[in-house]
């Protein structure tokens, strides 16, 4: 895999730049008001999709953990998605359990099958690591299906839940609840992945990710490395998914076909591999995008969506992420704002 | 015993039509080192445009031929206009073109062509081979198209001048600009055979599985699938695993009790899978060694 | 006098309160969706992904509703037909259920196709109290008034046609050896247990091989093969169109001739028989509600004609050949009627309640005898049909019209 991503050089200008800090900082405390107050002011049907958005911008950086920063090529991540919305419906369906409790169990339990997977995965690189991760995903609603599971999945009929109401009798509703309760989750994400990132294991699994022999030779204990970063990458999704199961409020084999994964892999090439809060821009872009596409022409959406993808990939080829470093470059303006790259020749 | 014999050719059968496609799978990684996600999809198209050309009044072996034509064409042509401008972009940014590429054709092969199914007319006829219906004619006749076209690849790859600069094209471009070989035009070159080999797929799995424009997905899959596991720098194991997965595929299906009907899909990927672990470049594949 | 004043009081009492609650006619009552002008129908369809084939039922009716503008609409008011995709994929389902409820502010959801889809959206529309009428799914579960009162179903339910086969299949071919393809999902599923509770008893005798296939398998040769060799001498086809066809021309292919009992969403003269093969596909059996725009038979019958027009006129692009476009229109029909009964009360709960009084409504191309029936409690308006046998040309329809009730309705 090519070294250079935009990823890596916007890491290089955040490690030489803490006077950028400040401003970064203001930036994501004004997004944050925003996104506390939009509910407040919005149609029940815009907050629900925002919701989903989130939801799928978690997905998305599990995802990213995995393939932006470990270097290993998922096109999979729809099993584990599927994987954490079926425990949350199962648990809250069958068990009863709270929704609250039960995202954390829907995390446990895809960090266990995505470490699980990532042992034999160890042995897989690039596109046969794709295809074992292809075949999970295919295989997934076969296996949602199986008969012998029926009673707890609920077959092709699938589980319907219910929305959870706001505690303490909070002057919300339920839609403008469950946007704030999966606000909170995506916080909660975002602030460990880059705890994780900038962490000793995420030198680990960038270093991986960079040159596997080097890091060998250096004394990173590969397997383990991989195998985690599988399974937190797996718990990220299965949290979206568990979320997801409450937001949709049913889950059915067919909302988990191998389509998904490839929407989840559109929606973190989009936003930029190896950039955090390319998450989001990807998640917007696979929720709205489509919509779009069918708005532009009801017959040819999918040529539509199929075409704004391509001029979106001339356009900016390393995603959103690309743009940004592209700005980065051009505009001294910019540039100077952020103060850090100073030095940093092109 | 006479299941199980029945079975195998079936899946023999089958297996034809995921061996036809996973050579176009290896043609396309040779030529490009990544696997193309439309490839089904342009072969679906390619059998359209065959079938369109038939319905005009054109005879078989002529829309036959001038299908390929087209499709090489066409191939040539997504190369230099789509792929060309991004060549510098990272690779996962390639993947996404192929899946735009993938909707893009089938929207439009929908939307031209509709849903409902067609039928395709096969040029061997439906006449039994072996006795009581085990294998028909057509089957063979896949067979044969398929083992003629690795024939031809592996010849191609071989011993001529230009399959020799395609591979190095593909295998270290800077080095063989150096020695002047035309390494756009290699790849462009490359996604032509790609898709004449897939319009030939096309045009022999769907006088078996009927012309729709959903009819190649899964059978993309398989054929990825085989050719994995056959080796992705391997036509012959491309071909092999191909028949594998038809064989393997039907076998679980009918002799695995209780779970194998209900998870025959899941069973043969998990079967590539565990062969993968065991031979991480696949069973023909041979490894490849980069520097450090 | 005195009388005179008293009596135009009352008169006058009775004739403001006739005036202000008078009948619904005389007044009009709107909910969101609803106004002099138009009518705003929402609809959920498979335009993309594995289901898109079923796509063309919303295009048809689009190109009904047209029509029905074209010629003035319904008493004077156009109708707006907003139809979205939502690819098979329930969470895009319910997506597309919100947006058209709660953005668009349709009257009334008609025709959301699939079962996936119409359960993920059923609890929300129902919450919501917005019709999801003449839902496009055989599923038995969508005819239930008392726990789902704004949610009602149009075609005969699998269950009732699997029923409807096992009273033949008792009464012709008793000792029968069945071996069932039935396509891994809610609608395979649900026929064979309607075929199994027609059965009764003898369900666990006569059926010797269940063998499922996924939407996404490339072809069903395999399970063909393992029919014919578990020693089955009747074969129940729950396939759709591809499927159905592959499966019809193996048999033939391996030399198995059972007694071949085909669903109807696969019984279709050109686009599944012809496919497969007119010599192999003699004899087949079906049971059949709508008329199949191939068949010959129906060449000289005025609402055929009617249909072609329409075809041709309104929805040229559509394929005359398959039998969704029928579909399409007979349902579409079924609504125009529905809001022409609804008259100026176009409430949603008029609506529904208007749904469920149709009384022996008879539309073109239902097959002779097969009428729209329903109730406050008989949510299935269509559960008539009659069997089928394909001769080489055409599906000939012998003995009577069959009530294929599933207990009740619910």
């Amino acid at each position: 895999m090519k070294t250079d991503t935009p990823a890596t050089i916007l890491a290089a200008q955040e490690n030489a730049a803490p006077r950028a800090r400040p401003w970064k900082a203001a930036i994501a405390l004004v997004l944050l008001a925003a996104l506390i107050a939009l509910p407040l002011f919005s149609k029940n049907f815009f907050v629900f999709q925002l919701t989903l958005a989130m939801v799928y911008a978690i997905a998305i950086l599990g995802l990213n953990l995995l393939t932006g920063f470990n270097g290993q090529f998922s096109l999979g991540h729809g099993a584990f998605y599927a994987i954490g919305a079926y425990t949350a419906a199962i648990l809250m369906d069958q068990a009863g359990v709270s929704y609250v409790w039960v995202i954390p169990a829907a995390g446990v339990v895809c960090f266990v099958a995505g470490f699980l997977f990532g042992l034999p995965a160890l042995r897989l690189e690039g596109t046969y690591l794709a295809l074992a991760t292809f075949a999970l995903a295919v295989a997934m609603p076969q296996i949602l299906k199986f008969s012998p599971f029926e009673h707890w999945t609920g077959g092709v009929q699938g589980i319907v839940i219910m929305k959870p109401d706001a505690p303490f009798g909070l002057p919300v509703n339920q839609d403008q609840w469950l946007y704030y309760f999966t606000l909170f989750t995506l916080i909660l994400m975002f602030v460990f992945a880059y705890n994780l990132v900038g962490s000793r294991t995420g030198r680990a699994m960038k270093a991986i990710r960079d040159n596997p022999t080097a890091a060998k030779a250096m004394g990173v204990n590969l397997s383990l490395y991989k195998s985690l970063t599988f399974g937190v990458s797996a718990l990220y999704t299965g949290v979206a998914g568990a979320l997801s199961a409450i937001v949709v409020q049913f889950v059915a084999p067919d909302s988990f076909t191998f389509a998904l994964s490839v929407i989840l892999f559109v929606g973190l090439v989009v936003g930029g591999v190896g950039w955090i809060p390319g998450a989001l821009f990807g998640a917007l872009f696979i929720l709205f995008v489509p919509h779009l596409a069918e708005g532009v022409s009801k017959g040819l959406a999918g040529a539509v969506y199929g075409i704004m993808l391509i001029l979106l990939i001339f356009v900016m080829p390393s995603g959103a992420a690309g743009l940004l470093r592209l700005l980065f470059d051009r505009f001294t303006i910019v540039r100077r704002l952020f103060e850090g790259s100073s030095g940093r020749k092109r | 015993m006479d299941l199980f014999v029945h079975q195998v050719l079936a899946g023999l059968a089958t297996g034809a039509i995921y061996a036809c496609m996973a050579l176009a799978v290896v043609m396309i990684y040779q030529a490009i080192d990544h696997f193309n996600f439309a490839q089904g999809e342009m072969a679906m198209f390619s059998t359209f445009i065959a079938w369109q050309l038939m319905e005009w009044g054109f005879p078989y072996w002529a829309a036959f031929f001038v299908t390929i034509g087209i499709s090489f064409a066409a191939g040539v042509l997504i190369e230099r206009t789509i792929f060309r401008p991004i060549h510098n972009a990272p690779i996962l940014s390639h993947v996404v073109i192929f899946i735009a590429l993938f909707v893009i054709i089938n929207s439009f092969a929908g939307f031209i062509w509709d849903f409902t199914i067609k039928s395709f007319p096969s040029p061997f006829g439906t006449r039994p081979v072996l006795g009581q219906g085990l294998l028909s004619a057509h089957d063979a006749g896949m067979m044969a198209v398929v083992g003629i076209v690795l024939l031809m690849l592996y010849g191609f790859f071989r011993y001529t001048r230009i399959g020799l600069a395609m591979r190095a094209a593909a295998a270290n471009p800077d080095s063989a600009k150096l020695v002047g070989v035309r390494v756009g035009w290699m790849l462009a070159l490359g996604w032509g055979m790609a898709a004449a080999i897939g319009a030939v797929a096309g045009m022999m799995i769907a006088p078996v599985v009927f012309l729709e424009p959903n009819m190649m997905l899964s059978i993309l899959l398989y054929g990825f699938a085989g050719a994995v596991v056959g080796g992705l720098t391997s036509p012959v194991g491309a071909v092999l695993g191909g028949f594998s997965v038809g064989v393997v595929e039907n076998l679980a299906g009918t002799f695995i009790p209780y779970v194998g009907r209900e998870m025959k899909l899941s069973i043969a990927l998990a079967l590539i899978v565990a062969v993968l672990m065991v031979r991480p470049s696949g069973i023909f594949g041979r490894k490849i060694v980069t520097r450090v | 006098m005195t009388m005179f004043k008293y009596g135009m009081l009352p008169a006058l009492a009775l004739g403001l309160a006739v005036g202000l609650a008078g009948p619904a006619s005389a007044q009009k009552k709107y909910d969101p969706g609803a106004s002099d002008t138009e009518i705003k129908i929402g609809n959920i369809n498979p335009y993309s992904g594995p289901a898109s084939a079923y796509g063309a039922i919303g295009k048809t009716i689009g190109a009904y509703f047209a029509k029905v503008n074209a010629e003035g609409g319904i008493k004077g008011r156009k109708i707006n037909y907003i139809t979205y995709d939502d690819g098979y994929a329930p969470p895009r389902a319910v997506e597309q259920a919100r947006k058209l409820v709660e953005s668009d502010e349709v009257l009334l959801v008609f025709q959301p196709l699939g079962t996936p889809s119409n359960t993920a959206i059923q609890k929300y529309m129902n919450a919501k109290k917005v019709p999801q009428l003449f839902v496009a799914t055989g599923a038995t579960k969508f005819g239930d008034p008392k726990n789902f009162p704004w949610t009602m179903g149009w075609q005969p339910n699998y269950q009732s046609e699997g029923i409807v086969l096992a009273k033949y299949l008792l009464e012709k071919n008793p000792n029968g050896k069945i071996g069932i393809l039935y396509q891994n999902d809610d609608y395979g599923k649900d026929y064979v247990k309607g075929l199994k509770d027609g059965l009764g008893d003898k369900a666990k005798t006569m059926v010797v091989s269940e063998l499922p296939y996924e939407p996404a398998d490339p072809t069903v040769d395999s399970q063909i093969i393992n029919l014919k060799a578990s020693g089955a001498d009747v074969f129940f086809n729950v396939a759709t169109p591809k499927f159905a066809a592959q499966a019809i021309r193996k048999a033939a292919e391996i030399g198995w001739k059972p007694m071949h009992l085909l669903n109807s969403v696969s019984a279709s003269v050109g686009s599944v028989l012809k496919p497969a093969g007119f010599e192999n596909s003699k004899g087949i059996l079906t049971t059949a509600y709508i008329k199949d725009p191939t068949d010959p038979q129906w060449k000289d019958d005025t609402a055929y004609k009617t249909w072609v027009e329409f075809m041709n006129k309104y929805h040229p692009e559509g394929d005359k050949t398959s039998s969704f476009t029928v579909y399409g229109y007979t349902v579409a029909q079924t609504l125009v009627e529905v809001l022409k009964q609804a008259g100026d009360n176009l409430t949603r709960e008029n609506v529904m309640k208007q749904a469920a009084s149709l009384k022996a409504l008879e539309l073109g191309m239902l097959l002779p005898g097969v009428k729209v029936n329903t109730g406050a409690n008989d949510f299935f308006p269509i559960e008539e049909m009659q069997m089928a046998e394909f001769d080489g040309v055409s599906f000939v329809r012998f003995g009577p019209v069959i009530s294929g009730a599933v207990g009740g309705g619910s």
